[in-house]
C-alpha cells in the first residue's frame, strides 16, 4: 500500500528545466520543496485542487506555476496579498494561497500584508523566512538575525546601522482581524509535521469562510547561509527558532466571515446603474448614419475653449447614439499655451482614444495649422479660425474652410463664442449629427447659465455662415 | 510481519542528505554512484524500513520518495 506519494496537486513533469524534468529549481536541501509539498498533500485532501489559485510572489519561488497544477497569477514584488484580495472577492469559491518569503513579504511587500491582514480578508498567506534574500544571491533580509553574515552584511548585521530583524507573526498578532496565526518551522521532521497541520488549518479555514490566516514556516537557506542541507537545519533550530518563536500565537472561531464583495449585478442592474437603459442599446443599433471611426482634433490656444468645445463635442456625438472618446492635451503651459482635444465618435467600439490622423483638424491659432496640417488623412477637412490664423493650408488633397470665428464671436459678445461657431460649422458640414442636438447639449456643458442665450446664437451664426459659405 | 519500503527515485535526487539524517532507522545511505544532474544520490538499503514516512516529509523534492507500508517490496 503507497502510504506517501508525490501528490496530485503536483504536476508530472515541470517544464522548466525542459521536457522529462521531474525535479524543482530549488537548491539541493532547499526548505521550499518541503512546503510546496505539505501544501500540495492538503490540497489532495481537500479535494480542492480546481478551487486553488496561486498568488505567485517575487523570488526564488516566482517560479510556482512549474509545479502546482492549479491557477496562478504572478504578482508584482510584495503585492501578493492584495492581488489575493481581489481574486478571493470576485471569485468567492476560489481557494486563494498567498505563498511568500522574507523579503517579498516583510521588505517590498510590509504594507500589502498589514492591510489584507488587517480587513481580515479570507485568504491563506504562507510567509517561508530563510532570513535572506535567496534569489539575488544571500542578501539582507528584514529577517536576517543579529550578527548574521550575509552579502551586504559581510560583517554580520549590526542593529545601529541595519535595525532589528522583524517579527512578523508577532506584529500581526497586534491586529484584530486575523483568525489563525502560526509560526511553524521545517528544521526537522516533528516540526514538519507540525507545519503540515498549520497549512491544511490556513486552507480550511478558508474553506470554511472564517477568514485571514497566517503561517509564517522557518525555513532554511543552505546555499545563502553557506552551510549543507543538515547544518543548516542544525543552525535553524539553533537560531532562527530561538530568536522566532516557533508557537501558535492565535486560532480564534470568529464565525463566518462576509465575502466583503459588493453584490454581482445583472446586465440590467448595472445598466441601470449606470443610468444606460436597455432601449438606449437598441437605438444605437439603428443609428441613422453610419460614419465608421471619426476622428477629430480640436486645437488652439489654452483658454481658447478648446477642451470645453471637446467634451461639447463627444457630448453630442454621445446624444446622437455614437460611441465617443475625448481626451485632452495640455501643453507645459496653461493659459496660452498650446493645447489640442482628441475626440473619436464611432457608431462601433472605440479601440484607442489617442488622435494619431484626424478626419477633422479644426485649427483655432496658427501654430496649431503648422504643427498638425501634415497629419490630416487625405481627403480630410481642416477648419481654420481665419480670424487670427493668417496662413492658408497648403495641401492639396484635404478640404479647407475658413471661418472667421473670433471676429464673429467679438460681435456676439463673447469672444470664447468662437469654438462654438466652428463647431456649428463643423456640424452642417459633416453631418455627423444635426446642429439641433448642439443645442441640446450646450445649456448642460455651460456652468454660467447667463452664457447659454450667447453660446445658442453662436450655434445660429456658425450655422448661418456655413449656409452662406462659399469656397 | 508485514514488511515496508521506500522507493527512492535516484534520477530526481539531489543528494542533500537531509533523508539521511532524519531516518530513525538508518535505512537510506548516500550511494557512490552519481546522477545525470551530477549528484551522489540517496539509496534505500536497510530492511528495517517502519514506513513512517518521516524520509518523505524531510524530502525537499515533490518526487523523489514513495513510501509503502506493509507491502512486501517486489523485487
Amino acid at each position: 500500500m503507497i502510504k506517501h506519494t508525490k501528490p496530485n496537486a503536483f504536476y508530472d513533469t515541470f517544464t522548466r528545466k525542459g521536457p522529462g524534468q521531474k525535479t524543482t529549481h530549488y537548491c539541493p536541501g532547499c526548505g521550499h520543496g518541503t512546503v510546496h509539498k505539505l501544501i500540495a498533500e492538503a490540497i489532495d485532501e481537500m479535494g480542492i485542487k480546481d478551487q486553488v489559485i496561486f498568488c505567485n510572489p517575487v523570488g526564488c519561488t516566482t517560479f510556482l506555476h512549474y509545479y502546482f497544477d492549479t491557477g496562478h497569477v504572478q504578482c508584482p514584488h510584495g503585492r501578493a496579498p492584495a492581488v489575493a484580495t481581489g481574486i478571493k472577492r470576485t471569485l468567492d469559491d476560489s481557494i486563494v494561497i498567498s505563498y511568500q518569503g522574507d523579503g517579498d513579504l516583510a521588505g517590498i511587500g510590509m504594507a500589502e500584508i498589514v492591510h489584507a491582514a488587517n480587513r481580515g480578508e479570507n485568504i491563506a498567506v504562507f510567509f517561508v523566512n530563510n532570513a535572506i534574500y535567496g534569489m539575488t544571491g544571500g542578501q539582507m533580509a528584514p529577517t536576517t538575525l543579529i550578527g548574521q553574515e550575509t552579502k551586504t552584511t559581510p560583517f554580520g548585521r549590526d542593529a545601529t546601522r541595519d535595525g532589528y530583524p522583524i517579527r512578523m507573526s508577532e506584529l500581526l498578532n497586534t491586529l484584530t482581524a486575523p483568525v489563525f496565526i502560526e509560526r511553524c518551522s521545517v528544521g526537522n521532521a516533528t516540526s514538519t509535521l507540525k507545519t503540515r497541520k498549520a497549512i491544511k488549518k490556513a486552507i480550511s479555514n478558508q474553506k470554511n469562510r472564517k477568514g485571514f490566516s497566517f503561517v509564517e514556516i522557518l525555513s532554511p537557506c543552505p546555499i545563502n547561509w553557506k552551510m549543507n542541507a543538515i547544518d543548516s537545519r542544525k543552525w535553524l533550530i539553533e537560531n532562527l527558532e530561538k530568536f522566532y518563536e516557533v508557537k501558535n500565537f492565535r486560532d480564534v472561531d470568529t464565525g463566518i466571515k462576509s465575502h466583503g464583495r459588493f453584490p454581482f449585478l445583472d446586465d440590467k442592474e448595472l445598466f441601470e446603474l449606470l443610468e444606460v437603459s436597455a432601449a438606449n442599446e437598441k437605438k444605437a443599433q439603428k443609428q441613422l448614419k453610419k460614419i465608421g471611426e471619426h476622428k477629430v482634433k480640436i486645437a488652439g490656444f489654452g483658454g481658447q475653449g478648446i477642451m470645453s468645445v471637446g467634451v461639447l463635442l463627444a457630448n453630442c456625438g454621445k446624444t446622437a447614439e455614437f460611441n465617443t472618446t475625448w481626451l485632452p492635451s495640455y501643453g507645459a503651459e496653461m493659459r496660452g499655451g498650446t493645447a489640442y482635444a482628441s475626440i473619436v465618435i464611432s457608431d462601433e467600439t472605440i479601440g484607442s482614444p489617442v488622435v494619431d490622423k484626424p478626419d477633422v483638424l479644426i485649427a483655432m491659432n496658427a501654430p496649431s495649422l503648422e504643427t498638425f496640417e501634415n497629419d490630416v488623412e487625405k481627403g480630410g477637412i481642416i477648419i481654420v479660425n481665419s480670424s487670427i490664423v493668417p496662413k492658408k493650408v497648403t495641401r492639396k488633397d484635404v478640404k479647407a474652410y475658413y471661418v472667421p470665428a473670433t471676429e464673429m464671436a467679438n460681435n456676439l459678445g463673447l469672444t470664447a463664442a468662437a469654438a462654438v461657431i466652428i463647431l456649428a460649422f463643423y456640424a452642417k458640414l459633416t453631418g455627423v449629427f444635426p446642429v439641433d442636438v448642439l443645442k441640446e447639449v450646450l445649456p448642460l456643458s455651460i456652468k454660467n447659465k447667463k452664457y447659454v442665450e450667447v453660446n445658442q446664437r453662436a450655434v445660429d451664426a456658425g450655422e448661418t455662415f456655413f449656409n452662406e459659405y462659399k469656397e | 510481519m508485514a514488511k515496508n519500503y521506500i522507493k527512492l527515485d535516484g534520477t530526481v535526487c539531489k543528494g542533500c542528505r537531509v533523508c539521511v539524517e532524519a531516518c530513525p532507522k538508518q535505512c537510506i545511505v548516500i550511494s557512490s554512484e552519481i546522477n545525470k544532474m551530477g549528484y551522489q544520490f540517496a539509496k534505500f538499503e536497510n530492511p528495517n524500513c517502519i514506513g513512517c514516512g518521516i524520509c518523505f516529509y524531510v524530502c525537499p523534492e515533490p518526487g523523489t520518495i514513495t513510501v509503502y507500508k506493509d507491502e512486501e517490496e517486489k523485487k
